[in-house]
């Protein structure tokens, strides 16, 4: 479904990604896990076709199209979803109006007829219960002092109402409570289907407990530095980031000094954590 | 070249008109007509010099050979109109509404509901049987009227308008809609429309304003003033909807005086007019007198809007919020003047100003000053203002959802537009107005001087030639 091949692409002149290779077939969920600036809300941000980033190298196939000339809007009705990490707040504009405008974009794009108001809103009902949200969200504008936890539901509102062939969750499981995770992942793992695949990028691997994955993969320094299965994502939350950035620093020394400050950080949240 | 309208012009039409006895009028408010009208001429029309009207130039209103003895409006203006005609604008047909034509009060059209003890009538006809309420009340505003040259203009040459007075207690629940129409037929014009609004004490009314060009080329100008008076207790909810095309000159004034306890929240939507000056005055004489000013304009082309407000705290104690914001496209150009003055004694004041424009092209140009002006302790006022395009990571945000960037576009400048039409409390007033708003925002654009739109959508009927 998703070939990423030796992908570079950074922001302003600062090469972020530095060589990223990924495959992605239908029904797999793969995890991207990393340290913080390791470059994987960039690699979501690129799959997405967020304009700040420019690709300098490298391919991205999705669905045996060259998703790299595809425009945003594209990517989105083709069935590539990207949950935001930071939700975009829109004052003014009603959460159902914007719903009910993407839906019909892509259902548009899909051949099928827009949802008259009454059908629109049986099905926002339906997905509101999905991921537990009140109905009262629904008239409120889009994110528009929502909490963290409210605006990564209504992120998981979104896809389970765009139905979407790859979903990318970039960070989705951070500011959530407990009772938000179990909840967001539920949402999400019920909208696992054969036909579509998940990539969930996140630092932690407590989403995982919930959301089993197919891949783990660790980025670091711009480049996927691992991959296994399940228990990799168990061996980073009990063993931190550190002993796989040594081998960066062999492989790509410009990026050490970069990766190491901010490993540093993170084993040393990562090693509270354990010891709580 | 001997083209335009002059201070003199003005004045020797007014001479005219008085000696034919064309103005009317009792004799305390034919004296107030000549008054005016000195005042007027020692002052002259404002040029940019006027530090009240330094970013908005009349020019283009006295380059017009304005018919001026035909101000005031023509008997039988209506004639050519039918109730099918004005539906699109009337919003709601169980509404009472005063319409006038050209300046003239149509009995024809007007359709007033039997409303509890409230009065709702022609501001000529009530002069005719009750000149002595009236009295009191346009005497008061006339020094408001020494300060400009376009509300002396009015002063002296009114005929018509509205006289909505509420007595103490009346509630009405209904909105009353005055709906001002020009018709624009024969030579270039200037209306003086002026209305009368009395709260008494306890009264609670929602009012409606609607600025309407039917049809005709000829250049219109509209020099409106209304004068409100809201009692103790009093509340009133005010619209105004400024929809004449975009040829139209429009100056209009709003002097209100809020008593104790009492609440007044406005709001003006312009969409129309090629040049538009709008004056909100309020006066909070009492404490705790609440007051909310809220506009919102979406202009392209060369359309020109010109807001100023002026909120006066004499008393202690009361609350003002404004909110104002402007979407410009094209080579539009936008002004917002907004003073408010705390007084010796209002301590307490609560005051609160917000404008916002939204800049959609970069020939555009906005003025924004607001000037607080505080002579009191232990006060808080504030204001903001700020100017901006579309935010990149919105338009991403609305793209990754598959949204194109016409449509994001769009949705976003809706939404900016939308926080103020989401304060207005008459929900088809609201939904008519979200309608228009939606005809006006085309593929991310303000949809400017485009001749036909569909049918009540549009700031001109689809009948009209």
């Amino acid at each position: 479904m998703l070939s990423i091949r030796g992908l570079h692409a950074g922001v302003e002149g600062k090469e972020i990604l530095r060589g990223i290779d990924l495959e992605v077939r239908a029904g797999e969920v793969h995890a991207v896990m990393g340290p913080n600036g390791s470059g994987k809300s960039t690699l979501a941000q690129v799959l997405a076709g967020h304009p700040a980033f420019a690709v300098t190298q490298g391919e991205v196939t999705y669905e045996g199209r060259n998703l790299l000339e595809m425009p945003p809007e594209e990517r989105a009705r083709e069935g590539l979803f990207l949950a935001f990490q930071y939700p975009v707040e829109i004052p003014g504009v009603a959460n159902a109006q914007f719903l009910k405008a993407a839906v019909n974009e892509i259902r548009a794009h899909r051949g099928l007829e827009e949802l008259d108001a009454m059908e629109f809103l049986d099905l926002l009902k339906e997905k509101f219960a999905l991921v537990e949200m009140d109905p009262s969200f629904m008239s409120r504008a889009v994110n528009e002092g929502f909490s963290g936890g409210e605006k990564k539901r209504n992120e998981i509102l979104q896809m389970a109402l765009l139905e979407p062939r790859l979903a990318i969750l970039d960070e989705t499981d951070s500011g959530l409570d407990i009772d938000a995770l179990r909840i967001v992942a539920g949402g999400i793992n019920r909208l696992r289907r054969p036909d579509n695949a998940i990539i969930l990028v996140t630092h932690y691997q407590r989403m995982l407990d919930y959301i089993t994955p197919d891949r783990v993969h660790v980025l670091s320094g711009g480049r996927i530095v691992k991959s296994g299965g399940k228990a990799l994502a168990l061996t980073l939350e009990a063993k931190g980031y550190d002993w796989l950035e040594e081998k960066v620093e062999v492989s790509a020394e410009e990026s050490a000094k970069v990766s190491a400050k901010v490993s540093a950080k993170v084993s040393a949240k990562v090693s509270a954590k354990v010891s709580e | 070249m001997t083209a335009g309208t002059t201070k003199e012009t003005f004045v020797s039409a007014f001479r005219a008109l008085e000696a034919g006895g064309n103005l009317g009028g009792p004799p305390w408010l034919r004296d107030l007509r000549w008054k005016a009208i000195a005042r007027f001429a020692e002052r002259g029309l404002p040029t940019p010099r006027d530090e009240e009207w330094k970013y908005t130039s009349i020019a283009p209103i006295a380059a017009v050979q304005f018919d001026l003895e035909a101000a005031g409006g023509a008997e039988g203006a209506d004639d050519g109109l039918t109730e099918e005609a004005i539906a699109p604008f009337c919003v709601s047909p169980a509404w009472s509404r005063l319409v006038l034509v050209d300046g003239r009060y149509s009995a024809k059209l007007s359709a007033i509901r039997p409303l509890s003890r409230a009065r709702i009538e022609s501001l000529a006809e009530a002069l005719i049987i009750d000149a002595e309420m009236l009295r009191p009340h346009l005497i008061r505003s006339a020094p408001a009227e020494a300060t400009d040259a376009f509300a002396a203009l009015n002063a002296a040459f009114w005929r018509d308008g509205a006289l909505i007075h509420l007595p103490a207690g009346a509630r009405v629940a209904e909105p009353i809609h005055l709906l001002f129409i020009a018709t624009a037929a024969g030579p270039a014009r200037i209306d003086h429309p002026r209305s009368l609004v009395v709260l008494e004490r306890e009264s609670r009314a929602t009012l409606i304003e609607s600025y309407i060009t039917l049809a005709g080329d000829a250049p219109r100008l509209t020099n409106a003033t209304t004068d409100i008076v809201v009692g103790p207790g009093a509340e009133l909810d005010r619209y105004t909807l400024q929809l004449e095309d975009e040829s139209a000159f429009h100056v209009g004034r709003v002097h209100v005086r809020q008593a104790r306890e009492s609440r007044v929240e406005s709001c003006a939507v312009t969409f129309g007019g090629r040049l538009v000056r709008n004056e909100v005055r309020a006066r909070l004489e009492a404490e705790t007198a609440a007051c909310t000013l809220n506009g919102l304009f979406v202009i392209g082309g060369r359309q020109h809007v010109d807001t100023h407000t002026v909120v006066d705290h004499v008393a202690p104690g009361a609350t003002s919020r404004q909110l104002y914001k402007g979407i410009l496209d094209g080579r539009a150009r936008g002004v917002f003047s907004g003073r408010v003055i705390v007084r010796p004694g209002a301590n307490g004041t609560d005051a609160h100003q917000t404008n916002k424009n939204l800049l959609l092209s970069d020939e555009v140009e906005v003025d924004s000053k607001p000037q607080l002006e505080i002579f009191a302790d232990d006060v808080k006022c504030s204001h903001g203002a700020a100017d901006g395009q579309l935010a990149a990571d919105a338009v991403f945000y609305l793209k990754s959802r598959g949204l194109d960037e016409e449509a994001a576009r769009t949705l976003l400048t809706f939404g900016f537009a939308n926080e103020v039409l989401a304060r207005i409390r008459v929900e088809p007033l609201r939904a008519r107005l979200e309608t228009l708003l939606t005809a006006r925002l085309r593929g991310g654009r303000v949809a400017n001087g485009e001749p036909r739109e569909p049918a009540g959508l549009g700031l001109r009927h689809p009948e009209s030639p």
